[in-house]
């Protein structure tokens, strides 16, 4: 798998391309700069972008900004932008043309290399990694002042929290130590309290979640 | 002893030098602002009274800026000529400001109303303060000419000063007035010219209370500003103290034990490497958060306006964000507003018991405004230990106010504004 990797701290950089190298991928750019990212965005065709959200020469959400604007040029092109800091603001500008294949990850999470990998993994495969900071933030708030998320169990909650980061009935199943077939049925009674159209699709049923989150601001 | 006797002679030469100068100069300055003055004073009434038509908003700003110009010439003669300073001081106004803007900000300023004042005084007792030392100079010399013998060829009587001169007697009774008069001038002129500098000084110069008041706000504001960051880097230093650095002294210390362990008990070193790994995570999210606090990062990159968008949906109660803002403030006014608009939120959120909050955030007239208002209910006032005082503090360093409008059962209305410049 080919990746474009952008960070600006050299140390950073270094560890990730060995961490990315040590589980097989092939780094075709590591770039420090957004308009090396840029060209390199353009030049080579990666499987999936890794990019940090602050980037020289501005110091600014330069890398953010390469991502979306390679995306608008090759729509659907995976990206996953790490950060220091998690904010609702960038992820949801990063969900909003809804063609998927998007992360946004706090950079701890390289702490938890096999976590972080599957995530680089699901967003090159089209699904989505959102950080579970993002998605905790995002249930917080819409559960004071809300009905439907109230009436969930505090165990479909937990799958709610999973799914909405962008992970697999089969994943959330590892992750809860329980049948798939139990995770299966949560699911069901979490679109149907929430109102959601069920879908087999890993992508768009973060999606779904997302925009149900999102609706009445 | 003749050493003193020629530095005498000296200065007194360089004396009756300056009398002259004096009175050359009284004498320029009284025939150049008699016109000038009037001029100025008449066009600017004149520019002022045809505003209601419209013209006057397209030649007032002009004739007051020609108005501060010769004026400014005139603060700098009053240095040059007579060691009296008068400090400028007008508002700046905002760079691409529209004649409407120019033209009412330019009216609203003090000094503009001093102007038009100082004006008037200038081509009445200013032009006569300054002709006195040309008239003491010059009154003298007709009376040694009637002394000399004019006074043959003037109506009789003739009235130089008091003395009425009629014949040779009376006119060198004249020619000794006019001696005593010239001795007087020696003596006053240099302070009648600088009478008429002072005079001006005291018209145009801004007034001591309007000053005392504005060092007043200064040294509040420079001591709360110094305050309030003392407090922060005690806060921060202390954060960093028990938080982050513990946590890495334990983590080097663990390491040291993993070291040791590895070979004999490889089970617990393989613990302690996952404990110290957690701990090197909750380290950065600690320094993280202290960084948030310090100087949240969305501010740094994205600017007021969305760091106050990415503020409003952290919140737990529904918050509208509005905001019209052409281009970024600097830095430490971003900052300030941010977290005054912060602490206004969690008031909000913490007290006010509201369910919908709406933020707005504008710039005109060089100053950026921003409004919160929540449908709580109500009852918030300055002072009294509440976080507004702190949030009054912080928008002072940088002349910037706050007003709460919040009557019992609400709505609370929190508005800011903050003059500065956006780029």
């Amino acid at each position: 798998m080919r990746v474009v990797l952008a960070e600006d701290l050299f140390l950073l950089r270094d560890g990730l391309v060995r961490l990315l190298r040590a589980h097989d991928f092939e780094i075709v750019a590591a770039v420090e700069s957004g308009p090396e990212l840029a060209r390199a965005l353009a030049e080579s065709e990666p499987d999936v972008a890794v990019v940090d959200v602050r980037l020289p020469p501005t110091h600014t959400d330069e890398g953010l900004q390469c991502a979306l604007e390679a995306r608008r040029r090759r729509p659907g092109l995976p990206v996953l932008v790490l950060s220091q800091h998690v904010e609702q603001l960038y992820a949801r500008e990063l969900l909003a043309d809804g063609s998927g294949a998007v992360g946004y990850l706090l950079k701890d999470r390289v702490f938890d290399a096999e976590q972080f990998v599957d995530a680089v993994r699901r967003v090159a495969g089209g699904g989505t990694a959102m950080d579970p900071q993002v998605i905790q933030q995002l249930l917080t708030r819409r559960s004071g002042d809300d009905r439907p998320l109230a009436r969930l169990t505090p165990r479909e909650r937990e799958v709610l929290e999973l799914m909405a980061q962008g992970r697999s009935n089969a994943a959330i199943a590892g992750r809860l130590v329980v049948t798939e077939r139990a995770i299966a049925k949560h699911t069901a009674n979490i679109f149907a309290k929430l109102g959601l159209e069920v879908s087999d699709d890993d992508n768009r049923r973060v999606l779904a979640v997302l925009a149900y989150l999102d609706q009445g601001r | 002893m003749s050493i003193d006797t020629r530095n005498g002679t000296r200065s007194g030469t360089r004396r009756t030098k300056g009398l002259a100068k004096a009175a050359l100069r009284g004498l320029g300055l009284a025939l150049v602002s008699l016109p000038l003055s009037a001029l100025c004073f008449t066009l600017t009434l004149l520019s002022i009274a045809l505003i209601p038509l419209g013209i006057g908003i397209v030649t007032t700003p002009y004739v007051l800026t020609r108005a501060r110009t010769y004026a400014n010439w005139r603060r700098v003669l009053a240095a040059e000529w007579g060691g009296v300073r008068i400090p400028p001081a007008y508002r700046p106004l905002p760079k691409d400001a529209n004649p409407w803007e120019r033209t009412f900000g330019m009216l609203s300023d003090p000094a503009t109303r001093r102007e038009l004042w100082w004006l008037l005084v200038d081509m009445t007792a200013g032009v006569v303060t300054a002709l006195l030392p040309a008239a003491l100079l010059l009154y003298p010399l007709e009376g040694f000419a009637l002394a000399a013998g004019l006074w043959r060829v003037m109506p009789d009587p003739y009235w130089y000063g008091f003395v009425p001169v009629g014949d040779q007697a009376s006119a060198l009774g004249a020619g000794a007035l006019a001696l005593g008069l010239l001795f007087l001038a020696h003596f006053v002129t240099p302070s009648v010219l600088n009478a008429h500098y002072r005079l001006t000084r005291a018209v145009l110069s801004p007034s001591q209370g309007e000053l005392s008041e504005r060092v007043r706000v200064l040294t509040e504001t420079r001591r709360d500003a110094v305050d309030t960051s003392a407090a922060e880097l005690r806060r921060i230093e202390r954060d960093l103290h028990d938080g982050a650095q513990a946590r890495l002294v334990a983590m080097g210390m663990d390491l040291g034990t993993i070291e040791a362990l590895l070979d004999k008990d490889p089970e617990q070193a393989k613990e302690l490497i996952a404990r110290t790994r957690r701990s090197s995570v909750e380290a950065l999210s600690e320094l993280r958060e202290l960084v948030h606090g310090i100087h949240p990062p969305v501010l740094a990159e994205r600017g007021l306006g969305d760091a106050v968008r990415a503020l409003a949906l952290r919140l737990p109660v529904a918050t509208e964000v509005n905001v019209e803002l052409p281009g970024r403030a600097e830095a430490p006014v971003e900052s300030a507003a941010y977290f005054a608009v912060s602490e206004v939120l969690t008031n909000a959120v913490k007290h006010a018991g509201a369910d919908r909050i709406w933020v707005d955030l504008h710039h005109a007239e060089g100053h950026l405004r921003v409004s919160v208002t929540d449908n709580g209910k109500g009852g918030a006032v300055i002072g009294a230990g509440s976080g507004l005082t702190g949030v009054e503090r912080r928008l002072g360093t940088f002349d910037g106010v706050l007003a709460v409008s919040s009557p019992a059962g609400g709505p609370t209305m929190v508005t800011m504004e903050i003059p500065c410049e956006l780029s």
